[in-house]
């Protein structure tokens, strides 16, 4: 395909225009952008990057030949100095030329629109091979709620997939569904984004071929906290993943009575909300809250997982997302200390 | 040099009546003229208001984890500067302009229905009081806000009762409902009078340019903004009555509302560029001092445009997981529209080559809008490409391309018009210098902010964020765009006072300042109530050429 | 100072009315609102998750459909008769229009008020009664706002002042309530024919 010549030279062009996203031409390690289309790691994030380029390439030479068109009009037939007043000859039109440029725009267009019928097709009709991992993300305001039907894991906010090798591709297909308003799942390394449609089943796929985290968050406007409903992937080995759906699908451990955390946890209302798999929490509101300490970030990616944001989070929750679903309890500052020690038994 | 024009009219001395008088005369005006000018300066009120919702997003938006602003306000805001420019300003510009010079320039004594003219104007004008009066009267539950915060799109479910409470979303509904209505009077006046009120002479085939486009406007006007209408009355019925149009939890469907709002909101993005179109028909001509190369298919290509443009909507849904046939057609749709919209950057081109052009201020609004609309429309290209699109959509590349569009183009062709028509319709000449000042001033402003916008969107920025993290590489990118901001809000001060200063205090500029050639610019200026002392009657598409040149009328080669 | 005529340029000079114009492109705005609510009702043929369905309970107003478009032949008779000077005879053909328009919105009444009160459809009862009252409800409205234009030029019939000269202006007139009719075709293929 001749665009992989292009993808040298360009994505050296490109790179020297965005330092952020440098050396794309095969292996794209962004240096400052975890979020930059120019870098997949993923096939539809690929094929849009070649796409991509072929319509800069065919745009970027329109512009050339317009503009300097333009900047030629304007200093050449300029009035000069010394003018004699006359009115320059009146021409009303040409057939040729205006027949030229009606033809050629066609002819641009319909190139463009051939190179972009395939890569639709290419995405959108791709159809999961039997070893493609299945999942159902639900969107919430304002969290990510990730099951793996097949597999029995219930997770939110982190979703993690298998490493994809090219040559024997394990894509991880999506299903995407919306609990309440519309929501947009948008991983720009990964894919291009599609929309979580209230009343709707939509689908996405990725098979990401390097391992490591991949940012990205909700692209449709969706109510307050629009703006925090952040999103990260972690693209595992196989073995790593599959030690992590272990993990994910026992309940929580018991490891000991009932502490004074869960206690609290169970009596106030946070069960209405939350599930602990093994308790009697087992509300759907809110995220699975069984493995929560084994992910990175809480209050879905908006702020990282640390005691002191923990305890915040569960203090007033206003304070990391104003406006979010999850309301502040009054619990007094024991309450939430022995709430917090609780969750983070749940690993 | 238009030595040729006489002015008939000696000045009276009358006492001017007093203030109170005057108002009541303007408010019960039915003159096309004066109608025109009101929805001029309302539409230059509420940008200033616009501009200043813009300000403060670009204010919170200018490093990441900002507290300029909270999240419902930063919402609210989003949703008024969006709602507020479109349905406005630059409508109410669209209707000001057209009102003012459409019987002017096609030699008739006022618009068709001068009575649903006011009637319209005054409509618009309710609406968006009304939007505004939601910062005071919309009680909602504590939280729930009070200016709508829905976006200007409103997509459902959100705008349910369930995740709307109060009647934020009501002001938004009901507002541009009513503005929606004035919108449909404009049209039905607007053509109404290019068909039924062209002086002797004037075929369709010999009429200015500004009146095909404004032809295909009120086409496109009656046909797209009733779908609008609908929907909201569909939404009406769903908050008030327990209807389950777009309430999913019946069946409802959120994506009927999507295409019931884009088979509204594509036209209308021709609605608001078409205008912009007409004006540089008219500008660059004169100060090109040669006729537009290639009458007929200009022509052609805008009443093709009109045509094509109400089949392209659903390129604004290409994340919405329509099957890819569906996404397949609406990409052609979308590239076939280049096409035309295209060509008439050609033809623009050809007219300014061969020619002796003259830097005033509107021609160098004319030449601006050339350059950044060819940028917008490739921009476009890149949107319409669906997969590209599945990148590129709700990020800010998209905020960037549409304000590249509205902004770069309608906005820099309104100014344009702005200082072209203003010896006309106040009679006095606007300052040259401070006009050029205002040029620079926004040209620097628009592009630091616009251009850099494009950049965040490709490195994954989505719109509609009250902040950000940082370590994306937007960082500098939206510092840049906000910094822009004070630039253009400058050009606009400068704007402003030159306009009331000329106003007051200007040379008076005669009834055709710029030796141009259609029928406005041979009356006064200002012109009378009754326009023309007699009706005019024309041969050809530049009448005043022919009266200047009588020795190679146009009429000989059209 | 204006362009005078120019020389052997004496054309008859001839353009549309405005009325006529004014009147057809408020038609297409109208007709455009009317092709997205039947859409919204095609869209959603089937679709009701509960309730009714319009076998259940939809009949179809045979009688009353011919009265609304009866009404267009006499409104066009009426025309006829103003056209012509005979104004006695354009009031009879006037009124008949009205009463039968009336009639029409009278059975629109009584099949809602069955399907209310006996049925137990409503608006908000599923997407099959959303979408059929609020078609049906528009298109009377539009028959409701036109019996209240046509009941202004019947009282000032009765008064004397409608004359042979305002034919025109009944023409255009006429040309809402024709609109108003054919809405009505489509309205009642779309749900008693096809959505059935």
């Amino acid at each position: 395909m001749r665009i992989r010549l292009n993808r040298g030279v360009l994505g050296t062009v490109l790179g020297k225009l965005f330092p952020l996203s440098a050396g794309f031409a095969q292996n794209a390690r962004p240096t400052l952008s975890p979020t930059s289309i120019f870098s997949p790691v993923s096939s539809p994030a690929d094929s849009i990057f070649g796409l991509s380029l072929f319509v800069l390439s065919v745009t970027a030479v329109i512009f050339v030949v317009v503009f300097s068109l333009l900047v030629y009009s304007v200093i050449r037939f300029r009035k000069r100095e010394g003018d004699d007043g006359r009115e320059p000859p009146q021409v009303y039109g040409s057939n040729q030329v205006e027949l030229a440029w009606t033809v050629i725009p066609v002819l641009i267009v319909a190139t463009l629109f051939m190179a972009t019928v395939r890569v639709i097709a290419g995405i959108q009709n791709a159809s999961p091979p039997t070893n493609a991992v299945e999942v159902v993300a639900i969107g919430h305001q304002y969290w990510w709620e990730f099951r793996y039907p097949a597999l029995n894991v219930v997770t939110a906010n982190e979703l993690h997939v298998p490493l994809s090798d090219p040559n024997h591709p394990t894509p991880t297909f999506i299903k995407l569904l919306s609990a309440d308003t519309n929501h947009s799942f948008w991983v720009p390394r990964l894919a291009g984004k599609t929309d979580l449609i209230a009343n709707r089943v939509n689908g996405t796929w990725i098979d990401p071929h390097e391992t490591g985290v991949y940012l990205g968050q909700c692209a449709q406007y969706c109510g307050t906290q629009h703006a925090k409903m952040l999103l990260r992937v972690y693209v595992q080995t196989r073995d790593e993943f599959n030690r992590w759906i272990q993990e994910q699908i026992q309940p929580a451990r018991i490891t000991g009575p009932v502490s004074e955390g869960q206690r609290v946890f169970e009596t106030t209302a946070c069960i209405n909300c939350h599930t602990v798999a093994g308790t009697v929490a087992d509300g759907r509101f809110g995220p699975d809250l069984t493995h929560m300490m084994s992910r990175e970030t809480i209050a879905s990616g908006a702020a990282p997982n640390t005691p002191e944001n923990l305890r915040l989070w569960i203090r007033n929750p206003a304070a990391i997302k104003p406006g979010c679903k999850m309301p502040a309890m009054a619990l007094s500052d024991q309450e939430v200390n022995a709430v917090a020690s609780y969750l983070e038994t749940l690993r | 040099m238009s030595t040729d024009v006489v002015e008939l009219h000696q000045k009276v001395q009358v006492a001017s009546p007093p203030l109170v008088g005057r108002l009541h005369e303007w408010i019960t005006t039915v003159d096309h003229k004066r109608l025109g000018i009101m929805y001029i300066l309302y539409a230059l009120v509420f940008l200033g208001i616009g501009g200043t919702e813009a300000t403060i997003m670009r204010i919170q938006l200018v490093v990441p984890h900002n507290h300029f602003v909270s999240p419902q306000m930063f919402n609210q805001m989003f949703t008024m500067h969006g709602t507020t420019m479109i349905f406005f300003v630059v409508m109410p510009l669209v209707f000001g302009f057209g009102n003012y010079l459409l019987p002017l320039m096609i030699g008739a004594r006022d618009m068709a229905f001068p009575r649903l003219n006011a009637f319209s104007f005054w409509m618009t004008a309710f609406g968006g009081f009304l939007l505004y009066f939601s910062l005071v009267g919309a009680y909602g539950l504590y939280g729930a806000g009070n200016a709508p915060d829905v976006g200007w799109f409103a997509y459902a479910p959100l705008t349910s009762q369930t995740f709307s409470r109060g009647h934020s979303t009501d002001f938004w509904n009901l507002a541009v409902l009513v503005t929606g209505i004035g919108s449909i009077g404009g049209a039905v006046n607007i053509a109404a009078t290019i068909l039924c009120l062209r002086c002797p002479g004037m075929k369709l085939e010999k009429m200015p340019l500004l009146a095909w486009m404004y032809f295909v406007v009120s086409g496109l006007v009656l046909i797209a903004i009733s779908p609008l209408t609908a929907a909201q009355i569909m939404l009406l019925l769903d908050r008030y009555l327990g209807a389950h149009f777009f309430d999913t939890q019946a069946g409802g469907s959120a994506v009927l509302w999507m295409h019931f709002f884009w088979i509204f909101g594509h036209p209308e993005v021709y609605i608001l560029v078409l205008p912009a179109f007409a004006f540089n028909s008219e500008i660059i001509p004169v100060f090109s001092r040669k006729t537009i190369f290639g009458y007929p298919i200009m022509v052609a290509a805008t009443v093709a445009i009109g045509f094509i443009s109400a089949s392209v909507w659903a390129h604004h849904m290409f994340t919405v997981g329509l099957s890819s046939s569906a996404n397949t057609f609406f990409v052609v749709s979308t590239m076939a529209i280049a096409v035309p919209t295209g060509i008439k950057i050609f033809n623009w081109l050809a007219t300014m080559w061969g020619g002796k052009i003259q830097f005033k201020t509107p021609m160098l609004f004319c030449i601006a809008f050339l350059f950044q609309f060819l940028v917008a429309g490739l921009t476009g290209i890149m949107l319409g490409s669906a997969p590209f699109d599945w990148q590129l959509g709700n990020s800010y590349f998209v905020v960037a391309h549409f304000h590249y569009v509205i902004v770069g183009g309608i906005l820099f062709s309104f100014f344009a018009a702005f200082y072209y028509w203003f010896p006309k319709m106040s009679g006095k000449m606007y300052n040259e210098t401070l006009g050029k000042l205002h040029f620079l001033l926004f040209v620097l402003g628009f592009h630091l902010t616009f251009d850099s916008m494009h950049i965040p969107g490709l490195l994954g920025m989505p719109r509609r964020i009250y902040t950000y993290e940082p370590g994306r590489g937007w960082d500098t990118w939206n510092l840049l765009s906000t910094i822009g901001v004070f630039f253009q809000t400058a050009g606009v001060l400068v704007f402003v006072g030159n306009l009331l200063w000329s106003y007051l205090k200007g040379k008076n500029s005669g009834s055709d300042p710029w030796d141009a050639w259609t029928l406005e610019w041979s009356t006064s200026s200002p012109p009378p109530a009754y326009n023309f002392p007699l009706i005019p009657s024309v041969r050809s598409r530049r009448p005043l050429w022919d009266l200047k040149h009588p020795e190679d009328p146009d009429w000989r080669y059209e | 100072m204006t362009p005078t005529t120019i020389s052997g340029q004496d054309l008859p000079w001839e353009l549309p009315t405005r009325g006529r114009v004014g009147m057809l492109a408020l038609i297409a705005a109208e007709a455009s609102i009317f092709v997205i609510f039947v859409v919204a009702y095609l869209f959603y043929v089937g679709k009701s998750l509960t309730g009714p369905t319009p076998k259940d309970v939809l009949r179809v107003p045979v009688f009353y459909t011919i009265c609304l478009l009866s009404s267009s032949l006499t409104i066009h008779r009426a025309i006829r008769a103003i056209q012509q000077g005979r104004i006695s005879d354009f009031r009879n053909w006037w009124l008949g229009t009205i009463a039968l328009g009336a009639t029409f919105l009278y059975g629109t009444a009584r099949e809602w008020y069955r399907l209310i009160f006996k049925d137990g459809l409503t608006i908000q009862t599923n997407l099959f009664g959303t979408t059929y009252y609020s078609l049906v409800g528009l298109h009377g409205f539009h028959v409701t706002v036109g019996l209240v234009l046509l009941s202004f030029v019947l009282a000032f019939a009765f008064l004397g002042q409608v004359k042979q000269e305002h034919t025109y202006r009944l023409d255009v007139l006429s040309l809402y309530w024709h609109f108003v009719d054919a809405v009505w075709v489509v309205v009642f293929t779309v749900v008693y024919v096809i959505g059935r």
